[in-house]
């Protein structure tokens, strides 16, 4: 991994608020010239750390919620190569948003998407429990989001300042 | 109708009540920026660069730490200066953010604001008639409490062409016999303008062949840009001389808990302490425990916050020069303070009519005294999308006032 520049931090952490801002904007906010945040800019995305520019949905405010499901995976790791070669078989389903190795009680953590809940069912019990080294799954769904990549959903910190004060 | 009839004879009497008053508090002009609030206030689509404070909410580490105290039952008196850990935090944090040492059991006070220890600073220090120096355009409340300490008033004026900064010249133009305070507020409220070592050492020089004591409003310190806040008192020969007055509202987005402190010689403090424990006895213990805890645990947030400041800060002086406002550069605290004089229009008709056709408000430079008028301040602790917001309808504003 190489040490990445104060520069390009300062840049990811802008883009991370907001993925919308301008180019312009980036160099107005930092300070910098236009051709040095442009630099920065197409080398993370060169560097693979920035992979994707997304956007965050508060799905609990849409009528077609989706069901997402976090399940604990135990796995016995495969001789030569560990956990690797199961959880690429796992995570190249559509279905899986994510997948964690962990440390504690289970080995994967496997976040799963489906428009219903037996969608996710079906996906647990036809697709990840038979295979071979799947030793058990225990499937927790998500009832609601109250914050995610640092966004609180729940909108309740207002500007509670007056309009003009000393 | 009015049912309490209390309410009514008190209003009825209302204007003959006035010549009860003390002369000295009858004549203090109410806050021009309260006057402007008026006028803002009730509208909401207005975006507002007129605040005068962080727009951040206390970060909720502190407000966790105050919560969990309330919970184990803190919420008695503290000694009169402020619990012995705060004034030890704040002594550490002086001197390792500023590199001016106080002893924390004589020579610093726990005060309700930095607002508190302004007035205990000129209420210790003035006897009637003394002349108390203020650099202009500067934080209101310094020449009406002067007034109220029967001290008397002198604003010594400072110009655009030397960034708002003080000089010596302007200062000894100002001196008279009665000179015996001087009061600095680096980084500045409303221009931004800072102090470097350099542009200390004379007007050290003056504050000594003058015996001025100098009350330094340091509110501000943390929010410098480009370079560090010098703190006056850090400047040789001065500590002893300088009144340091500071607190947690600005640096640590702490403005409602009203937290501030005091530093300076044992015998000045000692004086403050006086009347401060027959005004309002201590500062009240929940804040003083979030004021432990931002210091102890939230240094980091702090430094995220002038990181988040000093982005806008150039977001705005940027937009404003784009539009064809003039503007310094400020280096300090989280004010813009552009000049409107290319409109043709005055500061006050200009903040008005921004605001009334632009839904735009900011503060009319002339309500911050000398050498205010033709500016206008503008806050720019709001998030980037109102800043953008209100650089666009301020330069269509602009436009149109050009196009007659």
């Amino acid at each position: 991994m190489k040490a990445i520049s104060e520069l390009k931090l300062k840049v990811l952490d802008l883009l991370r608020e907001d993925a919308r801002r301008s180019p312009e904007l980036l160099a107005t906010l930092l300070g910098i010239s236009l051709e040095e945040v442009k630099t920065a800019i197409r080398e993370l995305e060169e560097d693979h750390i920035i992979v994707k520019y997304a956007t965050v949905v508060n799905s609990g405010k849409l009528d077609d919620e989706k069901v997402t499901a976090l399940i604990e995976v135990q796995i016995t790791p495969e001789r030569g190569r560990g956990f690797d070669a199961i959880a690429e078989r796992i995570y190249l389903f559509s279905q899986v948003k994510s997948v964690y190795l962990m440390s504690g009680a289970y080995d994967l953590l496997v976040e799963v998407e489906g428009r219903n809940l037996k969608e996710v069912a079906s996906f647990v019990s036809d697709k990840l429990s038979p295979l071979e080294s799947v030793l058990s799954t225990k499937t927790h769904f998500i009832l609601k989001k109250y914050k995610q990549d640092g966004i609180i959903f729940e909108d309740h910190e207002e500007d509670h300042r007056l309009v003009i004060s000393p | 109708m009015n049912v309490n009839p209390g309410l009514r004879s008190e209003q009825e009497a209302g204007k003959s009540m006035n010549s009860y008053l003390a002369p000295l508090v009858r004549e203090i002009q109410p806050s021009g920026i309260r006057r402007f609030f008026d006028l803002a206030s009730g509208n909401k689509d207005i975006i507002t660069l007129g605040v005068g404070e962080p727009d951040f909410i206390t970060p909720w580490h502190v407000r966790e730490a105050t919560v969990h105290s309330l919970e184990r039952g803190y919420t008695s008196y503290t000694s009169n200066s402020g619990t012995p850990e705060l004034r030890e935090a704040i002594g550490q944090y002086l001197y390792d953010s500023f590199q001016v040492a106080y002893e924390p059991s004589n020579q610093i006070l726990v005060t309700v604001g930095g607002s508190e220890a302004i007035d205990l600073a000129l209420r210790a220090l003035i006897s009637p008639g003394d002349e108390v120096l203020v650099p202009a355009p500067c934080y209101l409340p310094y020449s009406p409490l002067t007034s109220i300490a029967g001290g008397v008033p002198v604003e010594i004026g400072t110009y655009a062409k030397d960034n708002f900064k003080l000089t010596a010249e302007n200062l000894l133009a100002k001196i008279t016999p009665k000179s015996k305070v001087l009061v600095l507020n680096y980084p500045s409220n409303p221009t931004g303008a800072i102090m470097t070592y350099e542009d200390w050492l004379p007007i050290a020089k003056v504050a000594e062949e003058h015996d001025l004591i100098v009350i330094s409003d340091e509110i501000y310190a943390e929010l410098t840009y480009d370079q560090k806040h010098v703190s006056f008192a850090s400047i040789p020969g001065m500590k002893d001389r300088t009144i340091l007055v500071s607190g947690f509202s600005k640096a640590f987005a702490m403005t409602g808990w009203r937290m501030g402190y005091v530093c300076g010689h044992p015998d000045l403090i000692y004086a403050m302490l006086k009347i401060h424990q027959y005004t309002v006895m201590c500062a009240p213990i929940m804040g003083q425990v979030a004021a432990l805890e931002a210091l102890t645990n939230g240094i980091e947030e702090k430094d995220r916050m002038v990181d988040s400041y000093n982005q806008r800060r150039r977001l705005v002086v940027k937009g404003l020069r784009d539009i064809g406002l003039d503007c310094h550069e400020p280096q300090g605290a989280f004010y813009a303070f552009p000049s409107v004089e290319s409109t043709g229009l005055s500061s006050d008709e200009f903040a008005q009519r921004l605001l009334v056709e632009a839904k735009v408000a900011a503060v009319p430079g002339n309500v911050f005294g000398l050498g205010g008028e033709g500016f206008l301040r503008c806050s720019y602790a709001t998030s980037v999308a109102n800043l953008t917001e209100a650089i666009s309808r301020m330069g269509d504003f602009v436009n149109k006032l050009k196009q007659g």
